[in-house]
């Protein structure tokens, strides 16, 4: 037990980089959502078929894999592409790594989300700010976005959990989060069970409170909708 | 690219092929067996049935399956309770470890996926059979049940997809399925590329194939709920 308080910091640190990676992910995956939802709601044949193909590809193929392809092979690319332009040798790190995988792959879930909320928005609404004037722009920034995101808010938060889970595979690559230097620690006390379990509670921790967070916001977003 | 090395190497996929199919069907079938008795106690009104199946489902899913997989490949070695019992020539041995980390964790999935649907029973269906006289055995059996496989199908599918995908990580602990395979080929020839393309093309054929049985289940078993037709 003392040699587990002794290893918290350590682990902690790695609980730290465990969240940078999480959050990062979740920026660009948010990103890619909304621009992969937008191309699926778009009319434009190659825009769909573009949105289909990225969907399938990350619904079929685990994310292990993914993630392996991207480290080892994104190396690969990027010492060629360098080598071409003569910038030298750049390293990819599997912080970038890591974090351009999940934040690839939820972008898949997200757009899915996505799409699903802005389709919930009513038309009268949209309507209503084109008949204002609004430009589509204008329409989609100030009534579209604010009024979908009580639609998408369930399984975004979904999402965000079994992300927060997946980033546990960058120790896989080489990445020092909490579960990769729960390795280390159970490794030099011979107490690996004590450490995965301190690690997996943490994951808990880090689900609690999103659940907490994701409550709040749902309260802010429902604030205009009569409940039953 | 170059996939003369993945032509030469394809006995090796193929090997690892059988075993992620084998290490699937197995942890889904334990998975499943396991998820019933969970689930129907977790539905249950009573406090005192549904903590425990309910704190196992909690614990499944919110904790990523990579380490409840540590947790017995290299946790249980700490205890010497477990490396003096028999069980110790099973959780020796990275297959075995990893079939137990699998099979309780699809559990816990499909207990939640089992709970909710029992939760939706229509309490006039309920109310019909306590009428006919079933005891609560048979009105699990004949009743509840059933009608929560049905609604649970389409959940269902997604989960066996995403535990397809979560076999990938008995690849990390030494056995040769197809993330396993592509890892020995990428470390002995260093194509990265052609290796994991390979895995992933042979993970989306059995993705798609999950997806067509489930298909053919839905018709089959959703054949009520299908618009009539004239």
């Amino acid at each position: 037990m003392s040699q587990v308080i002794d290893y918290l910091p350590f682990i902690l640190k790695g609980m730290v980089l465990t969240v940078e990676v999480a959050l990062l992910s979740l920026l660009i995956a948010v990103l890619l959502g909304i621009a992969a939802a937008a191309a699926r709601l778009s009319g434009s044949v190659i825009s769909r078929t573009v949105s289909g193909v990225y969907t399938t590809i990350i619904r079929g193929i685990p994310d292990l894999v993914l993630l392996t392809l991207i480290f080892f092979g994104g190396q690969i690319m990027v010492n060629n592409l360098g080598k071409s332009m003569g910038w030298g040798y750049i390293d990819i790190s599997p912080f970038i790594a890591g974090v351009l995988t999940l934040g690839f792959i939820f972008g898949a879930y997200m757009g899915e989300t996505f799409r699903g909320a802005i389709l919930a928005v009513s038309k009268g609404e949209i309507e209503a700010g084109y008949a204002y004037g609004m430009r589509p722009v204008q329409v989609f920034v100030r009534i579209t976005l604010p009024a979908m995101v009580r639609h998408a808010l369930p399984g975004f938060g979904n999402n965000w959990l079994v992300l927060v889970k997946s980033t546990a595979l960058v120790s896989v690559i080489g990445l020092q989060d909490m579960v990769f230097n729960a390795g280390a620690a159970g490794g030099s006390t011979r107490q690996p069970f004590s450490f995965y379990l301190l690690v997996a509670f943490l994951f808990l921790i880090i689900t609690a409170v999103s659940n907490s967070g994701l409550k709040w916001l749902d309260r802010r977003y429902s604030a205009g909708v009569r409940q039953g | 690219m170059d996939f003369e090395v993945i032509f030469s190497n394809l006995p090796l996929y193929l090997e690892g092929l059988a075993l992620t199919i084998e290490l699937l069907a197995l942890s889904i079938l334990f998975g499943l067996a396991l998820s019933i008795p969970i689930g129907v106690a977790a539905a249950a009104k009573s406090g005192w049935v549904n903590f425990l199946p309910r704190g196992f489902i909690y614990f499944m899913r919110g904790t990523p399956l990579i380490v409840q997989m540590f947790l017995v490949y290299n946790g249980l070695a700490q205890f010497e309770v477990v490396r003096d019992s028999f069980l110790w020539v099973f959780f020796r041995q990275a297959y075995w470890c990893a079939l137990f980390a699998f099979s309780l964790n699809t559990a816990g999935y499909t207990a939640e996926i089992l709970r909710g649907a029992i939760r939706q029973t229509p309490a006039g269906e309920v109310e019909a059979a306590k009428a006919c006289g079933m005891n609560s055995i048979t009105l699990l059996r004949r009743i509840v049940l059933p009608s929560a496989f049905r609604r649970g199908l389409p959940a269902y599918s997604n989960e066996v997809i995403f535990m397809l995908h979560g076999t990938a990580l008995a690849g990390v602990i030494t056995l040769v399925d197809l993330f396993g395979a592509a890892k020995i080929v990428n470390s002995r020839h260093f194509v990265p590329f052609e290796s994991f393309i390979t895995a992933g093309v042979f993970y989306l054929c059995l993705t798609f194939i999950i997806v067509f049985i489930f298909k053919w289940a839905e018709t089959r078993w959703h054949a009520h709920l299908k618009p009539r037709g004239g």
